[in-house]
């Protein structure tokens, strides 16, 4: 069951879940590591409502007929699992739950450069979910999640206003993170911890960060002109009037691709973490895998046109974003190569976190290969808008960043709750997600090079077999994400006291008592070696 | 005294890293406007290349003595605000509470010829709306005889004349808003001020609002010439 | 505190350099330059937002990152402003068919 060292561990006297009770503890708090846990409440609820979408969507494709809703309603269905999903749990998951708990620890620092304004953030990205729960009790919205214009500013009549709001106002939550995590990293380092000690997770949440502050003014500024548009029946995107959809459609993915990035970056941060504690090793060419962080984060500012290669683009600009869309694939291309290297001829040991560490190495692999169809202009003009697309995007997100979230919520669950997890569970869990996940998505693939397009209510009946093995594995999936719920609930009341590292890992978060004390460690640490300083003598844990 | 610890707070080591956090912290802050802005005038940049006479018909109805002149109130109220932190700086309260007050004043006289401004496209039947709700205001975008003129003079449609006009009042109303952010802000330092929390070894907030009021002035810089300067009158 | 005093002379300067230039600019405007009307335009824009940057923000007197930071936000809006112009401006590279209908904004035509 637990596979700790052998030591008598005790629960900490004091330390920040206990040091104050009450509801306003909570709600006033400014510790960065409680904040980070009114975020994992919040995104929680939100990937369950977001998940209920996709359940009843996937039990609706089971007859080419549809057997559940109306197409109207499959279209509110799948816009709001798409904007819950991104906006309200992919985009804040990562970053706002263990990037806010973990960078202070990581980098030495007694909390984050603005504690308010973390607080703050989580409040902001509350009344933006709040907005958007308004507008799917209320009747819900039928747009897509990328509120493509003319239809979202002239011609639908759902709750676009109240939704874009939310989306509107949650961005700023996204900003405040950011803005927080890049002036903790550059000012408050604890002493000796230069940019070339840092861990591998801290160059991901920075240039994760990079993205958020330079992407999501324009995602706000959009909606803002969609909903003047939407007021003031005005044309900006509207060509009857003189504008351009497109110009929308620009805007738009101008953010919400590099947004993709802040999904993906700060997964593969975990994933550097992961593979490095469970192979005992040092992480196979640091500096490469720290810069790929940082040239993902840029390169992914210019490739947003392969969003639009069949929308009426210019061929050029078209030509010049495939082009780019290529090159972004090469970072990232190097660090599933550096991690398997890291591997090789390492004491390798399989606890549930490195189950999703390696489960996010195959199946980005295969999100990212599949990825450069889409990047190839003559391919995409046959996969665009089909399941093929639908598949490779949820290889990433589901099978890679979600992979990564879980793997990363195990490996620091310790710290943050200061109990163990029972592992077998866990293995087990992460096995039946494995499976779930390659049975509902992978047929997909086969669906769409086939033909069948996305978005839509029903189907040429050829397609039904897939889409059966699509909800089928759907079920398990469901199934699969409820097991971890269960048992990291128990294991806060149940499970068996853990040490400060339960795992031997390097890093300062392992070197103050788990949970932390309020003001993370007892003194300033000062640091005196690299980040992942494994010697080959460490005895493997298995 | 050398430091004000109470002005410290727990997460950092010395004033001096406050200071430094919280510039850079404002400065982040500023690169996020600077795209949320950097949107319109995009959108800007597209519809003129597109549409250069419907552009220079706007541009040509809007009031150039009145655009001049919030233009040189702007670069005023940036010099006092400039002058302001300077003072905080010394340690002189009462200078920095009387700048802080002229940049406000300033301000405020921005907001006021704006209004004149707005007022006028309201007269002009320039406001672009289309909705139902506006024609029943007495809203809606149906140019008065002189502007009639100009937008013939330069050969240009309608349509292209009101989408200027959108991004006229939406880059200009989003400026004015952020500058009434700003004055708020600048009252709330000036009650601070007031009270004395500001020495000179404590002002890192009225740095920082600073640095905020000068970029709303380089926004406005900007939308002077892109608004007010097309095609030239001659 | 390390952080360095600007003398009120510079921004009194700064000022009057910034009214010139206002000056200058709405001056020029009633010169018929053509195109070159723009460009003069903005290189005013862009030298009065320098000064302010420079000396109004201290810019001028901040550490290396500052600098940073500020360069990375303008050379962000310029990527959004190039990719984005250079669909618009490279569609009519493409002939199109004829007998289609000509879109309502395409830059050939007077429509």
């Amino acid at each position: 069951m637990s596979t700790a060292p052998a030591e008598i561990s005790v629960e900490p006297r004091v330390h920040y879940l206990n040091v104050d009770y009450g509801i306003k503890s909570w709600l006033l708090t400014t510790d960065h590591k409680r904040i980070a846990m009114l975020y994992l409440a919040s995104i929680t609820f939100m990937f369950v409502i977001g998940g209920a979408f996709a359940v009843i969507m996937r039990l609706h494709l089971i007859e080419p007929t549809g057997a559940l809703v109306e197409p109207e309603t499959y279209n509110k269905l799948f816009t709001m699992h798409g904007i819950i999903m991104i906006f309200f749990f992919l985009i804040p998951s990562i970053p706002a739950v263990l990037g806010n708990f973990l960078v202070p620890l990581m980098i030495g620092a007694r909390d984050l450069a603005f504690p308010r304004i973390n607080l703050l953030s989580w409040y902001i990205y509350v009344v933006g979910a709040a907005f958007t729960m308004y507008a799917v009790v209320s009747g819900g919205v039928d747009t897509g999640w990328t509120f493509y214009t003319p239809y979202s500013s002239t011609y639908a009549n759902t709750h676009v206003m109240a939704t874009a709001l939310g989306v509107f106002i949650t961005g700023f939550s996204s900003i405040l993170t950011g803005l927080n995590f890049i002036v903790t990293i550059h000012k408050m380092r604890a002493p000796g911890m230069t940019w070339f000690r840092m861990p591998l997770f801290l160059w991901a949440i920075y240039a994760t960060s990079m993205i958020m502050i330079l992407g999501t003014p324009v995602l706000a500024i959009t909606i803002v002109l969609l909903a003047l548009e939407r007021l003031l029946h005005v044309g900006i995107f509207d060509p009857n009037l003189g504008g351009d959809p497109l110009l929308f459609q620009h805007m738009f993915w101008f953010y919400s691709h590099p947004a993709v990035y802040i999904m993906i970056l700060l997964g593969m941060g975990v994933v550097s973490e992961l593979v490095t504690c469970f192979s005992k090793k040092r992480i196979f060419g640091y500096s490469f895998v720290a810069f790929s962080s940082v040239s993902i984060a840029v390169l992914s500012f210019l490739v947003w046109g392969h969003h639009m290669f069949v929308t009426g683009q210019s061929i050029y600009a078209g030509l010049v974003f495939s082009l780019l869309s290529f090159l972004v694939a090469i970072p990232s291309a190097i660090k599933v190569f550096n991690w398997t290297a890291t591997l090789y001829k390492g004491s390798v040991s399989y606890q549930a976190p490195m189950l999703y560490a390696m489960g996010f190495i195959g199946l980005f692999t295969m999100g990212g290969l599949t990825g450069l169809f889409l990047a190839s202009l003559a391919t995409d003009v046959h996969l665009n808008g089909t399941y093929f697309i639908v598949a490779h995007f949820h290889y990433i997100m589901v099978g890679s960043a979600v992979m990564a979230y879980l793997g990363g919520i195990h490996f620091w669950w310790p710290k943050i709750t200061g109990r163990l997890y029972p592992d077998t569970w866990a293995r087990f869990a992460a096995l039946v997600i494995f499976i779930g996940f390659n049975l509902t998505f992978f047929p997909q693939f086969m669906l769409g090079y086939l033909g069948m397009p996305r978005r839509y209510a029903f189907y040429p009946q050829e397609f039904q077999v897939l889409n059966v093995m699509s909800s089928a594995g759907a079920s398990i999936l469901a199934v699969g994400y409820l097991i971890p719920l269960v048992y990291l609930f128990w294991s806060m009341r149940y499970g068996p006291v853990a040490s400060s590292n339960p795992w031997g890992a390097k890093g300062l978060e392992w070197q103050t008592s788990s949970p932390p004390p309020t003001d993370n460690f007892e003194e300033t640490p000062v640091v005196t070696e690299g980040a992942y300083a494994y010697s080959s003598e460490e005895a493997p844990v298995v | 005294m050398s430091e004000a610890p109470l002005a410290l707070a727990h997460q950092f080591d010395d004033l001096d890293q406050q200071h430094e956090a919280g510039s850079l912290g404002m400065w982040v802050f500023l690169v996020t406007e600077i795209m949320f802005f950097g949107g319109l005038f995009a959108g800007y940049t597209i519809y003129r290349s597109l549409y250069l006479e419907g552009f220079v018909a706007g541009s040509h109805i809007l009031n150039i003595k009145l655009g001049a002149t919030n233009t040189a109130v702007l670069i005023a109220s940036s010099f006092t605000m400039a002058m302001a932190v300077h003072s905080a700086q010394k340690g002189r309260r009462r200078a920095v509470m009387g700048f802080l007050l002229l940049t406000m004043l300033l301000g405020f006289t921005f907001l006021g010829i704006k209004c004149v401004e707005y007022h006028d496209k309201y007269v002009e039947h320039l406001i672009p709306c289309e909705s139902v709700a506006c024609s029943n205001l007495g809203l809606q975008f149906a140019p008065v005889e002189q502007a009639l003129q100009e937008i013939q003079k330069q050969h240009a449609q309608l349509a292209h004349v009101e989408l200027y006009f959108c991004f006229y009042f939406f880059m200009t109303g989003m400026h004015a808003l952020h500058m009434i952010i700003g004055i708020g802000i600048m009252t709330y330092l000036l009650l601070m001020a007031r009270r004395g929390k500001f020495n000179a070894q404590y002002y890192a907030p009225i740095e920082v609002a600073g640095l905020y009021w000068h970029f709303v002035d380089i926004v406005w810089i900007f939308l002077f010439p892109l608004l007010y300067l097309i095609g030239g009158r001659y | 505190m390390s952080q360095h005093i600007v003398s009120p002379k510079i921004y009194f300067l700064i000022f009057a350099a910034l009214f010139a230039l206002t000056a200058l600019t709405t001056g020029v405007a009633f010169i018929d330059l053509g195109p070159y009307n723009t460009v003069a335009a903005l290189a005013v824009a862009v030298t009065k937002a320098i000064l302010v940057i420079l000396f109004f923000m201290h810019v001028r007197y901040s550490p290396h990152l500052t600098r940073i930071v500020v360069a990375a936000g303008f050379f962000w809006l310029a990527i959004l402003i190039t990719l984005t112009l250079s669909d618009f401006r490279t569609r009519s590279w493409t002939p199109r068919p004829s007998g289609w209908e000509i879109s309502a904004f395409s830059p050939q035509d007077g429509r």
